[in-house]
């Protein structure tokens, strides 16, 4: 049984759906990217699962199962018991995260006395391990800082810290290092990863930096305007992408190793934008897509497995993966 | 601040960590002596707060006795610094066993607007929707009354002791706390601090309370200073109007009782009014300052 499964979820807000039947599942232990453009429903996607929509959105359907318990059926009383303690949520935004008036060893003492009967004293020895866990150097020292005192890498470890202070068995991460300069985001990339694998946590990490995606992640699932339109394993994916979206996403990179600096070559680029399709029927990447033929403007095209864990919502690449063509991709 | 917080943040080194709470205490303590309008202010407000604390040892007996001959102007008699009132009794004395009357009025009454504008403010701007919209015709309800008017009316109802007098101003003057707490949470409920509060599985009650409350109480503390002032000024506009604890001395009274002999014995009036002036005007400093030392953009 997969740790967090989620099946056939559709969001929608007043006039609009952000999530349209979008399905996947997380096995323990492993890390799942959700990728694509601003607004194509990843955050929102992750924000039904810990059941933190904005008060005007609505699941309109779907079951998101942990552990085989259906997180949208809990009150909200035990989902908070959820919340925290078996998924926890890292943010985008370190800077504003932290509540800046409580020093970060109350804020992290405080989570684990949350979940867990702990005194004052025991609670704030775990908070100085857990600044130790998250590689914050003088722990022991930092621990009455106030979120002032920190760099936006630091405050993200502390973050981090928070979320991991009750062993989640599932740690999202809604683009968790956009708002950190590179190098730090490497570092705390690097960390989110060691932590999964010594803590034993899955991770949702959501973003749209494809060159995350491919240092860090195992699988990966594209979105496209509230849709999973491909999933694949990570090698895979990168090797020979499927669907005509992820092609388009792969190709507007920057080559380095080709020695492509974006200064000398134009960046190949997806035609039109997410609006395109709003209103039509079909796919919705059919306005945009180089190999759309009349069919794909009649009907949805589903998500169909290919094996090895790979599927694409996309007929007409369905039906040439099936040829010879590109069959050396599948093993 | 996010350009702020790229640069590494200097921290000196200290060797315990007790030591570093110390010396951020240390810092804001000089953020506060720093600031000229708080220290004015301050330091007249201490006068009048010691005043009204040893009021029984500077003036043993009843301010109330009779004690001298009447009318006796200011330096005429060295018994009596500040002279005496028609009914012979030391004005002195009466001041500052006024300060006492309302120095209490005006903190009880404070405590009593910012409790229930608090609690009104947080829960209309925390839940947001029809809470907030019944709470919001609630407040503008108690605005739209005048405020003196609403006090003269509950006073009147109930009889004139100093806690009706106090409860009354609470009463009246919660609104504008309740308008400000309102707008901190609508804004800070959005904040991703309180969405990381959520995600943790914080309650409501908790998050409100000790996420939110703390971050939206620095505009609170200068309102409350000013809120503090107003009731000062309240409570001697309804001595004046002789609704008042006849058994306490008050400065609005003592205007009052002078008020007969205005032409005659002006300083009856003029020493309680000059002293209420200069109560008000030291707690609008304090309030000045205060908002000069906790606001953020005036942060070093």
């Amino acid at each position: 049984m997969p740790l967090l499964s989620v099946d056939g979820l559709s969001v929608a807000f007043p006039g609009h759906a952000a999530v349209r039947e979008a399905s996947f599942s997380l096995a323990a232990g492993e890390t799942l990217a959700l990728v694509g453009e601003s607004g194509c429903g990843k955050s929102v996607t992750a924000f039904s699962v810990m059941r933190l929509l904005p008060p005007n959105a609505r699941v309109v359907s779907g079951r998101i199962l942990l552990e085989g318990a259906d997180l949208l059926a809990l009150s909200e009383s035990e989902m908070r018991e959820v919340r925290g303690a078996q998924v926890s949520l890292i943010q985008q935004e370190p800077m504003t995260s932290l509540n800046p008036v409580l020093s970060i060893g109350l804020q992290i003492a405080e989570v684990i006395r949350r979940h867990e009967k702990l005194s004052r004293k025991a609670a704030r020895a775990r908070a100085v391990e857990l600044l130790d866990l998250v590689s914050i150097p003088d722990a022991h020292r930092r621990i009455d800082d106030y979120p002032h005192n920190l760099s936006g890498g630091m405050r993200q470890r502390v973050m981090i810290a928070m979320a991991v202070a009750c062993r989640p068995k599932l740690l999202i991460a809604d683009e968790p290092t956009t708002a950190l300069d590179v190098t730090t985001q490497a570092q705390v990339l690097d960390l989110l990863d060691d932590l999964r694998h010594r803590l034993g946590m899955a991770v949702l990490l959501i973003t749209h930096d494809l060159g995350v995606v491919a240092q860090w992640a195992d699988r990966i699932a594209v979105m496209y305007a509230g849709r999973i339109v491909e999933q694949a394993g990570i090698e895979p994916f990168f090797a020979a992408p499927l669907h005509p979206y992820s092609r388009g996403l792969l190709g507007a990179r920057v080559d380095v190793d080709a020695d492509e600096h974006y200064s000398t070559h134009r960046l190949t680029e997806i035609p039109g934008n997410v609006g395109s399709a709003a209103g039509q029927a079909g796919c919705s990447f059919a306005p945009r897509c180089p190999v759309a033929q009349p069919a794909c403007r009649q009907a949805v095209p589903p998500l169909v497995g290919l094996g090895d864990e790979r599927a694409v919502a996309c007929p007409v690449t369905v039906s040439s993966h099936s040829s010879p063509l590109l069959g050396g991709e599948a093993r | 601040m996010s350009v702020q917080a790229e640069q590494p943040v200097v921290v000196p080194a200290r060797t315990d960590t007790s030591g570093r709470a110390a010396s951020r205490r240390r810092r804001r303590l000089r953020a506060f002596l720093r600031n000229p309008t708080f220290i004015a202010g301050a330091g007249i407000l201490a006068v009048f707060v010691l005043l009204a604390l040893f009021a029984g040892l500077l003036f043993p007996g009843d301010p109330q006795d009779m004690v001298g001959q009447p009318l006796l102007w200011p330096g005429q008699d060295a018994e009596f610094p500040l002279g005496t009132d028609s009914l012979g009794r030391d004005v002195l004395a009466q001041l500052v066993y006024g300060t006492r009357a309302s120095l209490l009025v005006g903190v009880a009454s404070a405590a009593i607007g910012l409790a229930i504008g608090m609690a009104v403010g947080s829960l209309a701007g925390f839940f947001g929707g029809w809470v907030d919209t019944v709470l919001t015709r609630l407040i503008e309800l108690f605005q739209t009354t005048p405020t003196f008017i609403l006090v003269i009316v509950i006073v009147a109802i109930a009889e004139p002791s100093m806690p009706m007098i106090a409860l009354a101003i609470g009463l009246a003057s919660w609104p504008t706390v309740a308008r400000l707490v309102r707008a901190q949470f609508r804004s800070l409920r959005e904040s991703d601090f309180v969405m990381a509060a959520r995600s943790l599985g914080y309650s409501r009650l908790r998050i409100i309370v000790q996420e939110i409350l703390p971050n939206a109480l620095p505009p609170v503390i200068v309102a409350a200073s000013v809120m503090i002032a107003n009731a000062i000024l309240t409570e001697a506009g309804l001595s004046f109007l002789n609704m008042r604890d006849p058994n306490v001395v008050s400065w609005g009274g003592m205007i009052g009782d002078g008020r007969d002999q205005l032409r005659t014995a002006w300083f009856l009036t003029a020493l309680p009014g000059a002293t209420i002036a200069l109560a008000v005007l030291s707690l609008n400093l304090v309030g000045d300052g205060l908002n000069e030392i906790l606001n953020p953009r005036t942060e070093p």
